[in-house]
């Protein structure tokens, strides 16, 4: 057997158990004496809601109970007001519905057809309230408030303290970042540009819509096996709704059809666990495939962004106003609104900076996390002006990128240092990728010369920086059998991301151990210790240092055993190929668990902690326990006749610090680019009037094999972060974020047209075409 | 009304009573246990759902249960034999086609139905062909060298 090692692909421990069909999914699941559950939604934006009337709906047979206000209201056991911010969000809706598909009651039964019927029993008189549809409206002095006050929890994130709402606005957070002396810099700048860049709400969409199964015993001893990316957040949210110890929660996490950010914080499980003590029976709640919509999305954006710019493409001053569509509830808009706040300047060194970005309720579904959240809303206005600025200087696109990005040392907004910054590697590997400097010209063709065919090509790049969640905990624990085999207990979820395999990789490469020695357990609040979140890209650098650390725990008290069984001092005895040097022989890990153990047994338990926090190592202050850098560059196609354009080439380059699972890194880099290509050419949720028009896959388009470029090019650079595993960064969601600006400026490369409102769609480029001529 | 329905899942004689209503994905998931197919969509676009029926890719969510009465269905659980791999899956794991893993079963059955139909088909064959399942961690590129090359080895 092949010994573990980093730096090689190895066979995804996951695989064999997905492509057999064998491995689980929530929905897969099932409990004996199990209901089902189904949720009743407002039809309605915005809504009063007199009565419930649930009379026929009770009686219906195999109904085992219904669930309404009077449930969470009334019930000492159970506080009705949560969520991970804010405590906006309550299990039904109480006094009033804040957008469509807002839960107001909920049945469990013995089958799904009754549990259905009940649902459509149920009698609901609403009083129907003005909705607030968009964020300027919302802001407006008179506007009908969403919430008319917010609760907070006692306790919340350490760097969302100075994030409140406020009272009698819509206003959910302002974060504010000043840099230097606005006023000043403009008066520098030689030239001032300002834009207006729009994004939609869009939807994650993974295959596996959200999910719980939900048992809860006589005890109040609550266990739920649940669709979520943070078991542990899940499990403190419960505690606190359900008001019990969180030793009494225990939350099952099975293998996930996908997360992208939807599956974080708490989903279905308050309801389906309300419904579930309220039935004395186990519950399970799958919801359809519209409900998602309903249940989570993307903030949709406005952002208002000036700069000024010396001659020679220097950038001096950026004011910048970011208005973010939170939707009916907090949820984790208020950090989203600080990174994207964080990251309105981009990757570049601008002294002078006034940003405001603000997150605000409205009557719509909440919006969320999202892969690379906050960021990839920034990007697209930082980087489309970029380029906006460099044709009006006339510079290379990637020159005034290189003039202005960071280097190593160099002074983030928040005046903490950058270390480990591999920008301009990412941005020369995908500039060579696609071939920067041929066939470029870097102005607007069609205005130039009458063409001479009816299609143009063109080419356009874009970067990103990004930050981690800072502070943040994991802890890991590994276990070292009799027999030399190791078990890893982690509570990091296994998604798609390869988590599990690398985890291995780390411990296996730390102790000399084969892989098909290795068992990474499935997540279990009971089994495995603390970890945040399975989310921001953290996980490879700390739940992998973790178990590196409880590894190397591990080889401590070995080399304890060795010394005191071979009367060895310790500082003789090292480790290669799972075996321990001594001076005169070497033994196996087995040998010297018999010699410590007098039998064939016994255990080993390593134990990693990973806590990040404020300050860095040099006591300097740290918004990230370490740097996303990455670059994109596309290649398009545009028809003139039609706008219709052909992605005909992508490129992506992250810095990975060090790739540990090489075909794992080119996954995590495709996949997100891919993810991007959809946010930039097809998606968006539609509204008319509050009513989502396209909640389903039907006509919410996701990218298909028909859409792909004929290329991907996921490149991975590898510039170390000496505080991560062998040097690794995160990469999950850094390559989705350069996406949809690299191809809006390879539009604008092609024909001239800028397109300033995602989604990038044929339309808009042919509407952009005719204007010109 | 429940009405007799007899059919071969893979390779072995089933019946069931059914309602006439119940879709072929819910007998095979909830009757069966046959839960390696997924329910995705639900409306017939994204593939997850795919069973192979007398040899053609469906979409098990949108077929109903009695329109199967007679026909020979394989599921994911079907393709492997004793604990081997098919040359299907076998590919997908070394390729690294998949992340999650929920839209596998689809993309393998539906990749197995190509190249029975077409032994050696082109790159563009190939994404003409699956383009009718959604891969939303984005294996695509991963997904298109497994198939090639299980073309390769047959």
């Amino acid at each position: 057997m092949e010994l573990a090692d980093i730096g090689k692909t190895f066979r995804r421990l996951d695989y064999e158990t997905k492509v057999t069909g064998r491995a689980q999914y929530l929905a897969d699941m099932s409990l004996p004496g199990m209901c089902h559950g189904k949720i009743l939604r407002s039809p309605y934006a915005h809504a009063r809601i007199k009565n419930i009337d649930i009379s026929r709906a009770s009686k219906i047979p195999g109904v085992v109970a219904v669930l309404t206000r009077d449930d969470i209201l009334h019930d000492q056991g159970i506080e009705p007001y949560y969520g991970p911010v804010f405590k906006d969000q309550t299990i039904v809706a109480t006094e009033k519905v804040r957008h469509t598909g807002d839960p107001v009651a909920a049945v469990a039964a013995l089958t799904v057809d009754a549990a259905e019927a009940a649902i459509a029993s149920i009698e609901v008189d609403y009083e129907q309230l003005p909705a607030v549809l968009d964020v300027q409206e919302a802001l407006k002095a008179d506007a009908m408030l969403v919430h008319d006050s917010v609760k907070l929890p006692e306790s919340g994130f350490a760097d969302l303290a100075e994030l409140k709402p406020v009272e009698g606005t819509n206003l959910c957070t302002h974060f504010k970042l000043n840099r230097g002396n606005i006023e000043k810099g403009f008066a520098e700048a030689d030239h001032i540009f300002e834009d207006i860049f729009t994004l939609p709400a869009t939807q994650h969409s993974f295959l596996e819509t959200h999910a719980c199964i939900a048992a809860v015993d006589s005890g109040r001893r609550i266990t739920v096996w649940a669709t979520t990316q943070n078991p542990f957040v899940v499990r403190t949210q419960l505690a606190n709704i359900f008001k019990v110890p969180v030793s009494k929660v225990r939350v099952i996490v099975p293998y996930l059809g996908g997360g992208y950010g939807g599956k974080v914080y708490p989903k279905v499980e308050p309801i389906t666990v309300a419904l579930a003590q309220k039935a004395g029976r186990p519950v399970r709640v799958v919801l359809a495939r519209e409900e998602v919509f309903y249940t989570i999305t993307k903030h949709a954006a406005v952002i208002r962004m000036k700069t000024g710019v010396k001659n020679d493409g220097t950038l001096v001053a950026r004011e910048c106003e970011i208005h973010l569509d939170t939707g009916a509830y907090a949820e984790i808009g208020p950090r989203v609104a600080k990174k994207s706040g964080y990251t309105a300047a981009g990757p570049y060194k601008i002294p002078h900076l006034k940003i405001d970005s603000y997150s605000v309720y409205t009557n719509k579904p909440p919006a969320g996390a999202f892969r690379g959240f906050g960021v990839s809303q920034s990007a697209w206005a930082v980087e489309s002006q970029m380029d906006i600025i460099a044709a009006a200087l006339n510079m290379d696109p990637l020159e005034i990128r290189k003039k202005n990005g960071y280097d190593e040392g160099d002074k983030f907004v928040t005046e903490e240092t950058l270390r480990a910054v591999g920008l301009k590697e990412c941005l020369n590997e995908v500039a060579e990728s696609i071939g920067w400097e041929s066939a470029r010209t870097g102005d607007a063709k069609i205005k130039e010369a009458p063409p001479a065919g009816s299609t143009r090509r063109g080419k356009g790049l874009a970067c990103m920086i990004k930050a981690t969640i800072t502070p943040s905990i994991s802890c890991a624990v590994v276990k070292l059998n009799e027999d030399a085999s190791l078990s890893l207990y982690t509570g990091t979820v296994e998604m798609g991301q390869g988590s599990e395999t690398v985890l291995a990789q780390i411990a296996g490469k730390e102790l000399g151990i084969p892989l098909e020695k290795i068992q990474v357990l499935g997540v279990d609040t009971d089994v495995v210790p603390y970890d945040l979140t399975t989310s921001s890209s953290r996980s490879t650098f700390h739940m992998g240092k973790a178990v590196q650390l409880a590894a190397r725990h591990i080889l401590r008290q070995l080399t304890a055993i060795a010394a005191a069984e071979y009367s060895v001092p310790e500082e003789k005895i090292t480790f290669a190929e799972g075996k321990v040097r001594l001076p005169e022989t070497q033994v196996d890990y087995a040998e010297l668990m018999f010699k410590r153990f007098g039998m064939r047994g016994g255990t080993l338990v390593g134990e990693g902690q990973v806590k990040t926090s404020t300050k860095d190592q040099y006591g300097e202050k740290s918004t990230s326990a370490f740097w996303f850098l990455a670059a994109g560059a596309a290649e398009v196609e545009v028809d003139i006749d039609t706008g219709k354009f052909k992605l005909l080439k992508y490129a992506t380059a992250v810095d990975v610090g060090k790739a540990l699972n090489p075909l794992g890194c080119r996954q995590q880099l495709a996949g997100a680019a891919i993810t991007g290509i959809g946010q930039a050419m097809f998606e968006e949720i539609a509204y008319d009037n509050g009513q989502l028009i396209n909640p389903n896959l039907v006509d919410y388009i996701l990218p298909s094999l028909g859409d792909m470029p004929a290329t991907i090019d996921p490149i991975c650079v590898e510039v170390p972060d000496p505080t991560g595993p062998f040097g690794a960064k995160g990469i999950g969601e850094s390559a989705l974020i350069p996406v949809a600006p690299a191809i809006a400026n390879a539009i604008y490369d092609a024909v001239g047209i800028r397109i300033k409102d995602l989604p990038i769609k044929a339309e808009k480029v042919f509407l952009g075409l005719r204007d010109i001529e | 009304m429940k009405k007799a329905i007899s059919l071969t899942v893979n390779g072995v004689g089933r019946t069931a009573e059914v309602e006439p209503r119940l879709t072929l994905l819910d007998l095979v998931r909830e009757q069966f246990g046959l839960t390696g197919a997924k329910l995705g969509c639900d409306v017939q676009v994204c593939g997850a759902c795919t069973l192979l029926v007398d040899g053609k890719p469906i979409s098990a969510c949108s077929m109903l249960a009695v329109d199967a009465d007679g026909c020979e269905v394989v599921t994911i659980e079907g393709l492997s034999k004793q604990n081997k791999l098919h040359p299907v899956q076998e590919a997908f794991v070394e390729f690294g086609a998949l992340q999650c893993g929920y839209c596998t079963s689809g993309f393998i059955l539906t990749a197995k139905a190509l190249l029975d139909e077409i032994p050696h088909p082109s790159e563009q064959q190939i994404r003409d062909y699956l383009a009718g399942n959604f891969c939303r961690c984005g294996c695509y590129q991963e997904i298109i060298q497994a198939v090639k090359n299980v073309t390769s080895e047959v």
